[in-house]
């Protein structure tokens, strides 16, 4: 079974889906991720899948749920770079991923995670 | 082109979409239309893993005047669909998944198929034709 | 009668390759002109007439090879497919081969033997079946020609531009069916990825009617947008298209519409941090906001 690493990078953790993931090693990213967000003390997930060719109901439930369980511990999870086919494909399967943020790739999800705290830290300091 | 694969296992699912992509791929389906057979497949395939135990899947080309079309025939000897209406809801599910897997599947489609019954199994038969 | 059906079939055909061969020149000079007749001017007499000889060749080759014609089918489907993309008809194409038994009879004819006019009857089966058979490849040809050229007119009739820094426009204009929809809807999303743009304009002030089917089409492309990371406004809708939609019960949710291509690039210009400030006169001054 693969295991995909989890990068750290400053307070975000960083995961390139690179290869096609069995229902096992997409469990084990699951836990994995929600125990290294509690150990650093991330304040953001990025899921890269931009090279990731299919994401069916198994993975979609995964990047909820990792979305979830990171909200909880106080981190905010963006996936980037899904690819158009994939987006159509997730749309007809009729999944929506609420309450996942998503953006166009790597740069903006981290653009978006430092857009989010800002504005976290504005209020807070209003 | 045909070939049979067995599904007994989650590196079994893998394999159905790898080769349900490079037949796909052969059979000249566009980019959208592979992505969205593969998971239809990888959908089908789990489906007859988690709920049959196992069971395989049939990979063919099939023609109809000049179209060229991708059939996949997923058949297994499991516990069968009682209710075949419901199972084909949206968001139905006995497993705690998101019940999108066959009514999914079947929008992903051009013609899809379920025959089943309590103590026969299942036989599923999706098909993607050629644009 | 009697005397012609005693003659061994084996005979006949003998007779008919015989006379092919012996009467070479004169059955290949009455071809051609019974094939170029048809052709009217489209063609030119010594490609036709090359193209001809192959065919003749390939034909008396397989009457030597215990009647393989695969060869001879795999001419026939060429000239099939180049007639069906010079834009010949069915009937012009059939009647290149159907052309063959008029200009051999006249051989025939001559010889005037049972064994010819028993070879005769024969070969003209053997003619009609090829006939057939390359009425078929043209057809399927056709087809194939149609389809390509429909799918050319997709690739023209799908622009995507470029607004601004971020922003792209697809202009839709005149009838959307299912098929282009889906087009343009690919190529929106793939331009989005592309330019790593992350506001899409969706106009469809020249459309004249949507059917559910479209609307759906057009729906589910900003729901794709946004699992993407983007977000589109459609602008222009007409009143009758707002119609269609609300009476068909689909629901557009909290997709942003706008009434025109100009508020629409306003409201995503807005979105995507950009300032206006209107000063003195009519100068618009534009200011990024950086973030
Ligand atoms: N091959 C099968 N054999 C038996 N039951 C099945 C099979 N496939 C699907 N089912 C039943 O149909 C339900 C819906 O399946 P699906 O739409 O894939 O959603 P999910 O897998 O998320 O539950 C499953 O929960 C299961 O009860
Ligand atoms: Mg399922």
């Amino acid at each position: 079974m693969d295991r995909v690493p989890i990068l750290k990078l400053g307070d975000i953790l960083i995961v390139s889906i690179q290869i096609d993931l069995q229902d096992q090693s997409v469990l084990a990213l699951q836990e994995d991720l929600s125990e290294q967000v509690v150990a650093t003390g991330a304040r953001g997930v990025i899921i890269d899948i931009s090279a990731v060719e299919i994401v069916d109901s198994f993975i979609g439930r995964m990047l909820a749920t990792i979305a979830g369980i990171s909200r909880m511990l106080d981190a905010e999870t963006v996936v980037v770079g899904m690819r158009p086919a994939v987006a159509i494909t997730l749309v007809e399967l009729g999944l929506s991923l609420g309450g996942v943020r998503t953006a166009l790739n790597l740069e903006k999800g981290v653009a978006l995670l430092n857009h989010i705290e800002s504005v976290q830290i504005a209020s807070a300091t209003r | 082109m045909a070939g049979e694969l067995p599904v007994n296992s989650n590196s079994d699912v893998v394999l159905v979409r790898q080769h349900v992509r490079t037949a796909a791929i052969e059979m000249g389906l566009s980019l959208v239309d592979q992505t969205k057979v593969v998971t239809a497949a990888s959908e089908l395939a789990r489906n007859a893993l988690v709920y049959a135990g196992g069971g395989q899947v049939r990979i063919e080309i099939v023609q109809k005047g000049v179209r060229r079309g991708l059939r996949l025939t997923f058949s297994d000897d499991g516990p069968g669909i009682p209710d075949i209406q419901q199972a084909l809801t949206d968001g139905w599910t006995t497993g705690g998944g998101l019940g999108l897997g066959l009514s999914g599947s079947r929008r992903l489609v051009d013609e899809f198929d379920l025959r089943s019954a309590p103590g026969e199994g299942t036989l599923i038969t999706v098909t993607k034709w050629g644009r | 009668m009697g005397v012609i059906l005693s003659i061994p079939a084996d005979a006949g055909r003998r007779r008919i390759e015989e006379l092919l061969q012996e009467n070479e020149d004169r059955v290949f000079k009455r071809w051609l002109e019974i094939a170029g007749s048809a052709s009217g001017g489209q063609v030119d007499r010594s490609s036709l007439a090359s193209q001809l000889r192959e065919l003749y060749q390939a034909l008396r080759q397989s009457f030597g090879d215990s009647g393989d014609l695969s060869d001879l089918r795999g001419l026939l489907a060429e000239l099939s497919r180049t007639r069906a993309r010079q834009g010949f008809t069915s009937t012009e194409t059939a009647i290149v081969v159907f052309g063959l038994k008029e200009a051999l009879y006249e051989s025939v004819e001559d010889d005037a033997s049972p064994e010819a006019l028993r070879g005769f009857i024969w070969f003209s089966r053997v003619i009609d079946d090829l006939g057939l058979f390359t009425v078929e490849s043209y057809a399927t040809a056709r087809e194939k020609v149609i389809l390509d050229q429909a799918e050319q007119l997709l690739e023209l009739s799908t622009p995507v531009v470029k607004l601004w820094d971020g922003i792209v426009a697809v202009p839709l204009v005149g009838t959307l069916d299912s098929a282009r929809t889906q087009v343009v809807m690919e190529k929106l999303l793939q331009i989005l990825v592309d330019t790593g743009s992350e506001h899409a304009v969706i106009d469809i002030t020249g459309v004249p009617a949507v059917d559910t089917q479209v609307a759906q089409h057009l729906l589910k492309t900003v729901v794709a947008a946004r699992l993407m990371g983007a977000e589109c406004v459609i602008s222009g809708i007409r009143p009758q298209i707002a119609h269609t939609i609300v009476t068909l019960g689909i629901e557009f949710g909290d997709i942003v519409t706008k009434a025109t291509l100009a508020d629409a690039l306003a409201h995503t210009l807005r979105a995507s941090g950009v300032e206006f400030t209107k000063s003195r006169g009519s100068r618009i001054a534009v200011r990024t906001v950086e973030d």
